[in-house]
């Protein structure tokens, strides 16, 4: 498949239904690697083709994989890797790889295999909302499919063996993305980021490792692989994420009743710059944005409006901007370009209205 | 002097605690000790601070940290040639043999990573098998023994053969 035909599938939408407002996203991933081959980082780029060649045949032969965007790292332009960041298909490292690497995914963007990245197999599935014991099966499933051709290096002691050590054991890192803008608001969130740190869980920003946390949106994942099953790191995990889930709601209903005028001026400065500004930078169009998530969440807009500003969080990322036009943009025509695609989606967005409220 | 926490800003922040008899000193820029709550002298405990630090940097920061002991520092890994300093400066394994070369030095920054050091989760039904497979070979190899010691020529024949059938199962094809 093209790289064009691909990414202009529609994106996945967001399930009905509990959570789903605050859980972004769902996603499990699983570190494996072939014995007898020296790891991605330390092997020489024979060894890390020879492994590409013995692996990618069986990855494209899945059955989920038909149909599937299969692809070199060297075969890919700048901005289309970096569009597959943006939309977390692929990690950041692995988007700085190129001969001896390479990405396969399905077409419905929910499964996605990187092929020496810092492992000889990354594979995750990721879904919209609160929905991790099932993409924790979807991908478990591949593997499952996978080690029948793969031998993996694994050890009944250390279990699946990976490049480094925060990884061994199951290799899996389970995650979700929540949307946590009330929190924030209620200066609540550092006390949120540090109990859930003291119980072996991660927080980070929209990208992952080390990116800053920008519109309000928080990853929390299992650090511990070795010692704890996939179902108790999966367990232990989304009972964690219901605990935020219930900080993040009571803290909404108490904005509602206590800080009306705050809420109200923080979503209403919201819809005033982003329906009239001329220029935007991706970081101010994430924070205004999470302010227009939580007014439809709130009842503020109609939740009609729902799906159209989700899209918005990846369309204003800079690769998809780059990608809407044929001229090469600097950072000052991205923004320029960005409050236009924002005006013109939001143009229809009637003011927020608070008599509407739902707790 | 530095913010232990960025190492980009100056620090402003001094941190002075004794927990447990031993005293911890940190010093931290406006930024991160705004971040890490440390205002509020109630709240914080510099214990909290540096374990949420350690497993921070240890991720973001592989250089930083020391994890593994130096006592041998000119083991290398027989398969890859990877060696104990490549470890230090790159945090990470050069291939699967190098968890039995370096067995001893990984074993605390193991701990100190994870719940234990035995692994409980998923098992590739290839290394189930092959486990399955191994004992019934040594239940095989006893028996056979066991047989030639009886002079019963017969049944050590048709074990030997048994044998010669499993050894080719445990031999994948090429």
């Amino acid at each position: 498949m093209k790289f064009s035909a691909f990414i202009a599938a529609p994106l996945a939408t967001r399930p009905e239904g509990a959570h789903h407002d605050i859980v972004i996203s769902s996603r499990v991933r699983l570190a494996r690697n072939v014995k007898g081959h020296p790891f991605p980082g330390w092997a020489k780029k024979a060894d890390r083709l020879s492994l590409l060649e013995a692996v990618k045949p069986a990855v494209d032969g899945l059955p989920e994989m038909e149909d599937a965007f299969s692809e070199y790292l060297q075969d890919l332009a700048a901005t289309e890797k970096q569009i597959l960041v943006e939309r977390h298909l692929i990690s950041r490292e692995h988007a700085a790889k190129s001969t001896g690497s390479a990405v396969v995914m399905n077409r419905a963007q929910t499964l996605s295999i990187m092929i020496n990245e810092e492992d000889h197999l990354r594979m995750q599935s990721i879904q919209p909302g609160f929905t991790l014991k099932s993409v924790f099966r979807g991908i478990d499933e591949i593997d499952t499919q996978l080690e029948k051709t793969l031998d993996y290096a694994f050890t009944p002691k250390l279990g699946y063996l990976t490049a480094c050590l925060t990884n061994v054991g199951t290799g899996m890192r389970a995650s979700a993305m929540l949307h946590l803008p009330a929190l924030v608001l209620d200066d609540q969130i550092n006390k949120v980021i540090q109990a859930v740190n003291k119980i072996g869980l991660a927080v980070r920003g929209l990208y992952g490792e080390g990116s800053e946390a920008m519109g309000n949106l928080f990853q929390v994942s299992n650090q511990v692989t070795l010692g704890e099953s996939e179902e108790e790191i999966l367990g232990r995990l989304n009972k964690v994420i219901e605990q935020i889930i219930e900080h993040e709601q009571n803290a909404r209903a108490t904005l509602l009743q206590k800080k009306t005028t705050t809420l109200l001026d923080q979503i209403g400065r919201a819809y005033g710059v982003l329906l009239h500004a001329r220029s935007i930078t991706s970081k101010e169009a994430l924070n205004l944005l999470s302010f227009i998530r939580l007014g439809t969440d709130l009842g503020f807009f109609a939740a009609t409006q729902r799906q159209p500003v989700d899209e918005l969080f990846t369309v204003t990322q800079p690769a998809h901007l780059q990608r809407s036009t044929s001229q090469k943009l600097g950072p000052e025509d991205r923004d320029t370009l960005r409050s236009d695609i924002v005006r013109k989606r939001l143009a229809d967005l009637p003011p927020p209205d608070s008599s509407r409220a739902v707790a | 002097m530095l913010c232990d926490v960025c190492q980009a800003n100056p620090a402003k922040v001094y941190l002075t605690q004794i927990v447990e008899g031993k005293m911890q000193k940190v010093n931290l820029c406006e930024a991160c000790s705004k971040e890490k709550g440390v205002t509020d002298p109630t709240g914080f405990a510099l214990a909290d601070l540096l374990l949420g630090l350690g497993t921070q940097t240890e991720l973001e920061k592989p250089s930083s940290t020391t994890v593994v002991t130096s006592d041998t520092p000119q083991l290398k890994c027989p398969v890859c040639g990877f060696s104990q300093a490549d470890f230090k400066k790159t945090q990470r394994m050069g291939c699967s043999e190098c968890y039995t070369t370096f067995s001893e030095s990984i074993a605390a920054p193991l701990k100190s990573n994870h719940k234990s050091l035995q692994h409980t989760g998923k098992v590739p039904a290839r290394q189930f098998r092959k486990s399955e497979l191994a004992k019934k070979m040594k239940s095989l190899q006893t028996d056979l023994t066991r047989a030639v010691k009886e002079e019963d020529y017969e049944g050590a024949a048709q074990i030997r053969d048994a044998i010669r059938k499993l050894e080719g199962k445990l031999t994948p094809a090429p």
